[in-house]
């Protein structure tokens, strides 16, 4: 392999790729959960432009690329600008550190399938995680209007709030593997032969409720809450910027459910990988295996949505800080004993 | 530093202000301080449109005030005539009226449990409920063609009279409904955000509820036994069997279940009512021109909002002279305030859609 390819097409290739793959993603989420609420609801949901409607993210896409941009006179334009790129840009920036599936040997040359692989990628992808919300905070304030604001606040609460259960959950994965590279995580797994989130379940459920509470996700949909605040903290925000916040909702529910997939279940690796009787199983490639597992959380998703009526505000803060709390603290404690033990 | 209390106006366009009502709320943080509810968005001057209309010409404007439930509207105003205009009606058309409120109510109870259940954020009830109530306006719309605003019952009797096939077709639609409602119940019933988000929230207290003149199944679920089928009974409420459900706490929780309830009643009522349907006219003799003697006339009847009330003044011609109307959306709204006090901003939403306003009747 010439030395342009190895160093500069494939680099600039994966970088394509890791703006692609969530946007891709991205319109099949938002497909699959209009299409699968919808028939939940006994409705038929998007069914027109494309193949059973697939097509219609991006009608809806082209749609608000045309529309116009609003924008308040009294909205602080520096803020109001920059927060659906900060968003964006934290959604996207995390995927460079997600893993897709085990490196490709071309010849001598080894194809990784990510950009970059830190010793603390999982730090790295918490704290991207944790600026998305100064976009929230800040395109809720800088509106200059009172349902934005009160979304902001809710948000500001509630991300903060989930956050520590996260880092708790988090860490007790990183005492097990011994590592916070999300490479090396997987890798402990395939050669430990169990998924972390069958062994320690408690930490996988605290995750998960979490994770779902710090994408704003129903039933912990409070920062915009439809029937309450309207938008919430986007409601003043229309064409391509509202279409930035909403993508990158998207995007950042596809990223909890890699990180959900990495740190719990086993990331590219088939089911049960250390049984021989089903090594078969790894016909399929790792990537296909990934995709599967991440399209169950998503789905996941949308059924919670379609089931559960929304949280009030104080009960979510209730439940994060007398229930949530607790019980990642105590479970951080036992895997930790457990883990000085053996 | 404190929050700074600000003013958050809630409509005329918000999502869950059911219609074109506009809530001006004082809110510190999230918790309510005031609530002033500002209505009039909807107003088409109906009460003095009637003055300049026929008897008869007025019955399809009454579906107009409650959409929802527009058959019951058309019977509070007819009884209000019938009882001014001395007209005996006919034993079956009073048993076809009460299978077409009931019917009414059924349509109009599962229409707002899909509203307050969206409103508190299960989405999929609001379809679940809306797919329930559409047996109901299909019955509607065999039986007279219409199924929102359906002028279902004429002056002196019903317009149509109920065939067998169509009584069969009622009797599959009421038998199916338990199972839906069953379905709708495993979500909300038990469900602990649903019972977080309602019990103990937008609590009034008996007194306090009549003290506001609340009526119909918001009154019922704080405890008071008022129904004017079962105290004051018209048309032939007094034949059938059927149970007065009542709350104890009168709070959101209470309300969904006393509404969840009536359906069964309803269903019990025209499940009766069909059993015994007798013989005979659907409709009295009425004049073409219908000349209503001098004099004036209030009728109340239960319609699933709460108390409906017809006050009709006639002057001896063909037109009324003055019909004014208590609606019971209207009535039941002054208690928001009392209701959300204290409460946070998210019960505002809850509390409302518990209450089951629609604009069209509060604004007339």
């Amino acid at each position: 392999m010439t030395p342009v390819v190895a160093d500069f097409l494939i680099p600039v290739g994966k970088i394509a790729a890791v703006i692609l793959y969530p946007m891709v993603m991205v319109v099949v989420m938002i497909w699959l959960e209009r299409r699968v609420v919808a028939l939940m609801q006994g409705r038929l949901g998007p069914n027109r432009v494309g193949f059973q409607g697939v097509l219609q993210p991006v009608a809806d896409a082209v749609k608000l690329f045309f529309k116009e941009n609003i924008m308040q006179r009294q909205a602080d334009k520096f803020l109001f600008n920059i927060s659906p790129v900060l968003v964006m840009f934290s959604s996207l920036l995390a995927f460079c550190f997600i893993p897709l599936g085990e490196p490709i040997r071309i010849g001598s040359y080894t194809l990784t399938l990510w950009i970059a692989e830190s010793p603390v990628g999982l730090l790295i992808i918490l704290g991207l995680s944790s600026i998305s919300v100064f976009g929230v905070i800040f395109g809720g304030w800088a509106s200059n209007s009172k349902y934005p604001l009160m979304g902001a606040l809710r948000s500001v609460v509630q991300v903060l709030s989930y956050e520590i259960p996260i880092g708790l959950t988090v860490l007790t994965v990183a005492f097990i593997a011994r590592s916070m590279d999300l490479v090396e995580i997987v890798r402990r797994q395939e050669s430990s032969g169990v998924w972390y989130g069958f062994l320690m379940p408690v930490s996988f459920v605290v995750f998960w409720i979490s994770a779902v509470a710090e994408t704003n996700r129903a039933p912990f949909d409070l920062p915009e809450a439809e029937s309450e605040l309207v938008a919430g903290y986007h409601t003043e925000y229309s064409g391509m910027k509202f279409a930035y916040f909403y993508m990158a909702e998207y995007a950042h529910m596809v990223l909890v459910s890699s990180l959900v997939v990495i740190l719990f279940f086993g990331g590219w690796l088939p089911p049960f990988p250390s049984v021989k009787a089903l090594s078969f199983l790894h016909v399929v490639p790792g990537f296909i295996w990934y995709l599967v597992k991440i399209m169950f959380f998503l789905y996941l998703y949308v059924w919670i949505r379609a089931t559960f009526p929304r949280y009030r505000f104080d009960s979510l803060i209730r439940l994060v800080w007398k229930w949530l709390i607790p019980l990642s603290l105590v479970n951080f404690l036992v895997v930790a004993l457990v883990r000085y033990l053996l | 530093m404190a929050f700074r209390e600000i003013d958050l106006n809630m409509g005329p366009q918000h999502p869950s202000t059911h219609g074109v009502l506009r809530l001006k709320l004082a809110v510190d943080n999230e918790v309510v301080l005031r609530v002033v509810p500002v209505i009039g968005y909807l107003h088409r001057g109906m009460e003095k449109l009637w003055e300049n209309l026929t008897y008869t010409q007025v019955v399809p404007l009454t579906d107009r005030l409650d959409y929802i439930a527009a058959l019951s509207n058309n019977l509070g105003y007819v009884l209000a005539v019938e009882k001014l205009a001395g007209i005996e009606v006919p034993r079956r058309a009073r048993h076809i009226r009460v299978v077409l409120a009931e019917l009414q109510r059924l349509a109009s109870h599962l229409a707002w449990l899909g509203f307050m259940a969206n409103d508190i954020g299960a989405m999929s009830v609001l379809l679940y409920g809306f797919e329930a109530r559409e047996d109901v306006l299909d019955i509607f719309e065999e039986y007279c063609g219409a199924r929102l605003t359906v002028h279902g019952i004429r002056i002196g009797g019903v317009p149509h009279d109920l065939d067998g096939a169509l009584v069969a077709r009622i009797r599959t639609v009421i038998d199916g409904i338990p199972k839906r409602l069953a379905e709708i119940r495993t979500l909300l019933d038990e469900n602990r955000i649903w019972k977080g988000r309602t019990v103990g929230v937008g609590v009034i207290e008996a007194g306090d509820a009549v003290d506001y003149g609340l009526t119909g199944p918001s009154l019922r679920a704080s405890g008071v036994p008022w129904d004017i089928r079962k105290d004051i009974p018209y048309s032939s409420y007094d034949e059938f069997d059927f149970e007065v459900p009542l709350g104890r706490n009168g709070d959101v929780y209470d309300r969904y279940f006393v509404r969840l309830e009536e359906i069964y009643q309803s269903i019990r009522i025209v499940r009766q009512a069909l059993d015994g349907l007798p013989a005979g006219e659907i409709s009295a003799k009425v004049p073409r021109v219908l000349k209503v003697p001098p004099g004036e006339v209030f009728h109340t009847i239960e319609t699933p909002k709460g108390v409906l009330g017809f006050f009709v003044k006639s002057n001896g011609t063909d037109k009324p002279e003055r019909v004014k109307m208590k609606s019971p959306s209207f009535i039941n709204l002054q208690s928001l305030e009392h209701m959300c006090k204290g409460n946070l901003f998210s019960d505002v939403v809850g509390i409302l859609g518990s209450l089951d306003i629609v604009l069209g009747e509060i604004d007339k």
